[in-house]
């Protein structure tokens, strides 16, 4: 890990919503001397919706951008779950012979799927002697990975599909607590707060309760989707359940950062709508 | 849906057929266990169970399964797909039933989903990146509901979390041509067995 080069791809959430999962991962890898350079003029992975109405659309947008990676002869890593899923499941696709020639097609030349693809998480986490200069000592954290970092296996090769402990692992290390847990990769509603609120909002309703039952002080994440949709509605949920949640969302770059020594302010933790700070005031970290 | 006293399965299933094809899935197979079903997080929220799609493909009742809101409610986690006890990515079958709604121009189950995955595309195509603002408010347009979520934007402005402008890409020409090549080859291949050769 230390030392490596990776071609990164920030996805389009971490331009906008996830701002603050780019500039924490972005300070957190400077640190630990991970070196991230930016595919240029990379484009979105196509997502659930590319996918979702077109199978050979879900594959043609992501390997455009493992092309731009391959000229850079770099492996890919990207904090996104979703694209890295994408990503990595472009790369498979393309081993089938038919797939690889309509795609080779599309793109006007041929993409071999032989660049491999790491989740942030991943790369973060291969080597947990930490440079720790603030340990996050009595914080409980509920490590929530969602659906799209571990399954499916046979194609992502990333820990378990439904009790992973990577993120455990690596919250650990700080110094804190991982909760144990069973919605660790429970689906928070992914793509469709727009579209279907109603379905999104039971749905991180369930997880968030049920780590605060279980004496979480805050959840962890490493997915935009994941994240926003736990933390910027959970107002809206509150509302709905006649109930005060008010549980913290971190990305684990952030709670990483802090440990490292960042301040709450470089780690851009004024940007969530749920205020993480009183906690972590409370805790002696803020 | 609704279900006849006596269910015939006709002679000839095209949609079963198609989907196996197209999606690469053993759908026959299925011996309704109910695993996916058991797992799916949006299962309260369909009209047809993940099971009860298997079996109604199974059954040649095309209809119901195309016009069913199951198909799009579908998350496309996986839980299902990785707890199938015949390894059938049921997952992959509810895309392939989707592109088929799109291919048939079924009116679909669940309207605001279906827009809403037309209208991503659709910014996608124009600026090769996502434009959150804009997803929000050209989805909030075309699902009539134009004061949807409008709550949550003062927030999210303030904190930056919704850029005004686009971030749009340099080769924005390039991403549209991958658009065009696709429907051009999709077209071109409307048979499934021509689209999938090979196993995928």
């Amino acid at each position: 890990m230390a030392g490596r080069t990776y071609a990164y791809y920030p996805g389009c959430a971490l331009h906008g919503t996830a701002r603050e999962y780019d500039v924490s991962a972005r300070l957190v890898c400077q640190t630990l001397n991970v070196k991230l350079q930016e595919i240029k003029d990379w484009s979105c992975c196509g997502a659930s919706s590319a996918a979702s109405l077109s199978p050979l659309l879900g594959i043609a947008l992501p390997a455009h951008n493992l092309k731009l990676a391959a000229a850079m002869e770099l492996p890919i890593t990207t904090p996104c779950a979703m694209c890295s899923y994408r990503l990595k499941t472009a790369a498979h696709e393309l081993k089938d012979e038919a797939t690889a020639r309509q795609v080779s097609e599309v793109l006007g030349s041929a993409v071999g799927p032989e660049v491999t693809v790491e989740p942030l998480l991943q790369v973060l986490s291969e080597d947990l002697s930490f440079p720790i200069r603030k340990p996050l000592t009595g914080l409980k954290v509920a490590c929530y990975y969602g659906c799209l970092l571990v399954r499916p296996k046979s194609v992502l090769q990333f820990d378990d599909e439904e009790n992973p402990q990577t993120m455990d692992r690596l919250i650990t290390a700080l110094g804190a607590e991982a909760i144990d847990w069973g919605l660790k990769t429970e689906c928070c509603g992914a793509g469709l707060p727009l579209a279907r609120p109603d379905l999104v909002h039971r749905l991180a309703y369930r997880i968030i309760s049920l780590a605060q039952r279980l004496g979480a002080d805050c959840i962890a994440t490493a997915c935009p989707m994941c994240q926003s949709n736990l933390d910027i509605h959970q107002k809206e949920i509150e509302a709905e359940h006649g109930e005060k949640l008010g549980l913290p969302i971190f990305y684990f770059t952030q709670l990483l950062g802090l440990a490292l020594g960042f301040t709450p302010r470089e780690l851009y933790l004024h940007k969530h709508l749920t205020n993480p700070l009183p906690l972590l005031r409370a805790k002696g970290l803020g | 849906m609704t279900i006849p006293d006596v269910i015939r399965p006709p002679l000839s299933r095209p949609l079963l057929i198609f989907i196996e094809a197209h999606s690469g899935q053993p759908v026959s197979r299925c011996n309704q266990c109910g695993k996916c079903t058991a797992g799916c997080p949006a299962a309260w929220a369909m009209d047809l169970t993940p099971r009860q799609v298997m079996r109604a493909l199974q059954l040649g009742l095309d209809n119901d399964v195309l016009a069913s809101s199951a198909i799009w409610l579908c998350l496309s986690c996986q839980i299902c797909s990785v707890r199938c006890p015949l390894e059938i990515d049921v997952a992959k079958v509810m895309h392939s039933l989707r592109h088929r709604t799109q291919e048939d121009k079924t009116h679909p189950g669940d309207k605001n989903i279906a827009r809403f995955h037309g209208v991503f595309r659709g910014i996608i195509h124009r600026y090769g990146r996502i434009y959150e603002l804009g997803l929000a408010g050209l989805n909030n347009m075309v699902s009539r509901r134009p004061w949807a979520h409008l709550k949550l934007f003062p927030a999210m402005l303030r904190k930056g979390k919704l850029p005004m402008r686009p971030s749009r890409i340099k080769a924005t020409a390039e991403v549209k041509n991958i658009f065009q090549k696709v429907a051009a080859l999709e077209e071109r291949f409307s048979t499934p067995s021509e689209l999938t050769k090979g196993d995928r």
